[in-house]
């Protein structure tokens, strides 16, 4: 029972990541290797505003959010705006993310340094439930209620409000959108800071959850949250969701069955079977693309 | 630019020694400038004429800077003190490595060419294992103070260290926590991806073999790991008596949290990893009871120790760490050996070093073992409402 919530809860951590990460990817069709940094970013802007500033937690998430969504258009603007017209743009984009990564660490290096930093005690109320004989954490509850409250808000935006319409029509053709009077920039932009904020609220939360903040922890998720987009369909957001929840409860059970070295062999191992078995993923839709 | 000049005033301060020194002076390292070196008298009676010039390379920025730091105040602290007893004078010249090998192996060539009496550093031990080697080739003795990585004395016989390898320092940990805690069965947690938590395995499996105690279960990581959830719930699945640790801080604070908060109360006995303050300061409440051996025990009463407690406080205004005690000690131990011969030239000296017994120090009774390594007891620490205690 306890290693079924313990894959629970690494699989809503893995989810909360991956749902930004997802969104530029299913709407922009762009891959931004930013998105870890910012995760990292966020946790170190949080914890100053939390030590030095003297704000509340619940005060401190808001202005996060907002420092992440700014972070998204910085990203944007600096990473993928000035590459969108080249025809290697997937790959360019890619690569300057990656070093728009880099130059992020280290600032943050420059001005933190190199040891890790953690929330001060008591910023988040240290409440445990016992469930079946299991210990539940407060932020572990939060961390999955938020996931799904994401997950289905933004499935909702998407789908159903003017935004997500223009989202959607950028997401099917840039060039027709725009000659239908989208604003493709505008649209673009607001994708990379929802994208953001979503990532800096889960750096957030994941330093409470570990009760650590490092300058690599967004590197050490980058790759399961991947493997989660991948996983879940590329750009379905309830598919992000299912897809960490999967990933977290395979690396729980090999733990538990299998050895703790083999943990990642397995969870790697099931998403080379699901590709296989459903290429476009669990919730993925076939794309179909024109050459 | 600072290093250049440095290196040209130095250079041109060995000329102008090699053209002051006559043929007569005869002294047995055979160098330039060892002739002036040799002294009259013994112990504290020895007097030299020149100034012994000490090189230290350590990590005074990048990511060992916090160590570096501690350090550089421990051997300044001790060449004041050095500099108000009569009769040997040090030049003292302490070199930044930026935790970077390739740094420290430039730094060492630099300080082999100015000819030092001897070279203290570098901090880490991987940047040792590289830059060492450069002094050995030239006959120019080391003394590292806070390399603890096994094999760094095997590079040759002028390499010398006073601080404890973990190979030392754990058997006593583990031996002083069976007999308080009773341990026969115990979970073993180690990061199998980093060379230090890895050799910080190999010889916590081989004291607990040689204790007696069961490991009824070895469960890896990886470094960079924070959740430790689903790997405590199979450990606490095996009902140990305690959980053994090998592992860097940053993977120390998040396991020893999630640790307690899953209702794991059994003692967690960890490396050297474990040996630093943070750990009380980050993980809190879930830190106590948290074993971990050390080579200076902060709250020692030999006279050595309190003295130098008092010197530190009054100079930096905060208390020294572990480092700041090896540095410290690093340069009072050469100090003996200089004085030993009274001779400062490089034979004199690596002769000298080998040869230190039960010198009283601010580690303890110290003497360097017939590998050069350090050999004094080690302290086994327990945490107490948020700070290291002696276990008794």
């Amino acid at each position: 029972m306890q290693q079924l919530l313990n894959g629970i809860f690494i699989g809503s951590i893995y989810a909360l990541f991956a749902i930004g990460f997802t969104l530029v990817f299913g709407i922009l069709d762009r891959l931004n290797l930013a998105h870890p940094a910012v995760f990292a970013a966020s946790a170190f802007v949080g914890i100053e505003l939390v030590e030095r500033v003297g704000l509340s937690l619940w005060a401190a998430l808001p202005i996060v959010f907002v420092v992440g969504a700014l972070l998204g258009l910085v990203i944007e603007r600096v990473a993928f705006r000035p590459l969108k017209g080249r025809a290697d743009a997937h790959f360019a984009g890619l690569i300057s993310s990656i070093a728009l990564a880099g130059m992020l660490i280290a600032v943050l290096q420059w001005r933190y340094g190199p040891d890790t930093r953690r929330f001060p005690p008591g910023s988040f109320p240290d409440t445990r439930y016992e469930v079946a004989g299991a210990q539940v954490t407060l932020v572990q509850l939060v961390i999955l209620a938020i996931s799904l409250a994401l997950m289905v808000g933004l499935t909702y935006m998407v789908t159903r409000t003017r935004l997500g319409r223009g989202m959607r029509a950028v997401a099917e053709n840039p060039t027709a959108a725009r000659v239908l009077g989208v604003n493709v920039d505008r649209i673009t932009a607001v994708t990379f800071a929802i994208s953001s904020a979503l990532g800096a609220v889960a750096g957030v939360l994941f330093a409470i959850n570990v009760n650590t903040a490092q300058l690599g922890m967004g590197s050490a998720i980058e790759l399961k949250g991947l493997a989660v987009i991948i996983v879940g369909g590329m750009g379905s957001l309830p598919g992000a969701l299912i897809g960490g929840l999967v990933l977290g409860l395979a690396e729980v059970f090999a733990v538990q069955y299998i050895g703790s070295s083999w943990r990642d062999v397995i969870a790697f191992g099931l998403l080379f079977i699901i590709l296989l078995l459903r290429p476009q993923g669990l919730l993925g839709a076939r794309k179909v693309r024109e050459v | 630019m600072r290093t250049k000049l440095h290196t040209v005033a130095a250079a041109s301060a060995a000329v102008v020694v090699l053209a002051s020194c006559s043929s007569g002076d005869g002294g047995s390292g055979g160098t330039a400038a060892s002739g002036e070196l040799t002294g009259e008298g013994t112990g504290e009676s020895c007097t030299i004429e020149a100034e012994v010039p000490i090189g230290a390379v350590l990590s005074l920025t990048g990511a060992a800077a916090s160590y570096g730091e501690s350090q550089q105040r421990g051997l300044e602290l001790a060449a004041e003190e050095l500099a108000e007893t009569d009769g040997v004078t040090y030049d003292l010249t302490i070199e930044d490595d930026q935790t970077d090998p390739r740094q420290a192996i430039t730094l060492f060539d630099q300080f082999v060419q100015e000819d030092v009496s001897l070279i203290i550093g570098p901090t880490l031990s991987n940047a040792a294992v590289q830059a060492d080697p450069i002094a050995q080739d030239a006959g120019v003795p080391v003394l590292g103070i806070s390399n603890t990585a096994a094999g760094v004395t095997d590079i040759g016989d002028y390499i010398f260290r006073n601080s404890l390898t973990e190979q030392a320092v754990i058997p006593q940990t583990v031996a002083a926590a069976t007999e308080e805690f009773g341990l026969e069965n115990v979970v073993v947690m180690y990061s199998n991806d980093d060379a230090f938590t890895e050799s910080g395995y190999e010889a916590f499996a081989a004291a607990l073999e040689e204790e007696g105690v069961e490991i009824s279960e070895t469960i890896t990581f990886s470094k960079t790991d924070t959740d430790f959830r689903a790997l405590l719930t199979q450990a606490q699945a095996s009902d140990p008596d305690a959980l053994v640790v090998s592992a860097l801080i940053e993977a120390a604070v998040p396991l020893v949290t999630q640790a307690r908060e899953m209702g794991i109360e059994v003692p967690i006995i960890g490396g050297n990893g474990f040996n630093n303050p943070q750990l009380m300061a980050d993980a809190g409440e879930a830190a106590e009871g948290v074993v971990v051996g050390a080579a200076w025990n902060s709250s020692s009463d030999n006279p050595e120790n309190q003295a130098f407690l008092a010197a530190y406080e009054e100079k930096y205004g905060a208390q020294p760490d572990q480092f700041a005690a090896q540095a410290y000690t690093g340069l009072k131990l050469v100090d003996r050996a200089v004085r030993a011969n009274c001779a400062a030239d490089h034979e004199s000296i690596q002769q000298a070093l080998g040869e230190l017994e039960d010198v009283p120090t601010v580690l303890g009774e110290f003497s360097i073992d017939e590998n050069r390594d350090a050999e004094h007891p080690a302290v086994v620490q327990v945490v107490e409402d948020g700070s290291f205690t002696v276990l008794q």
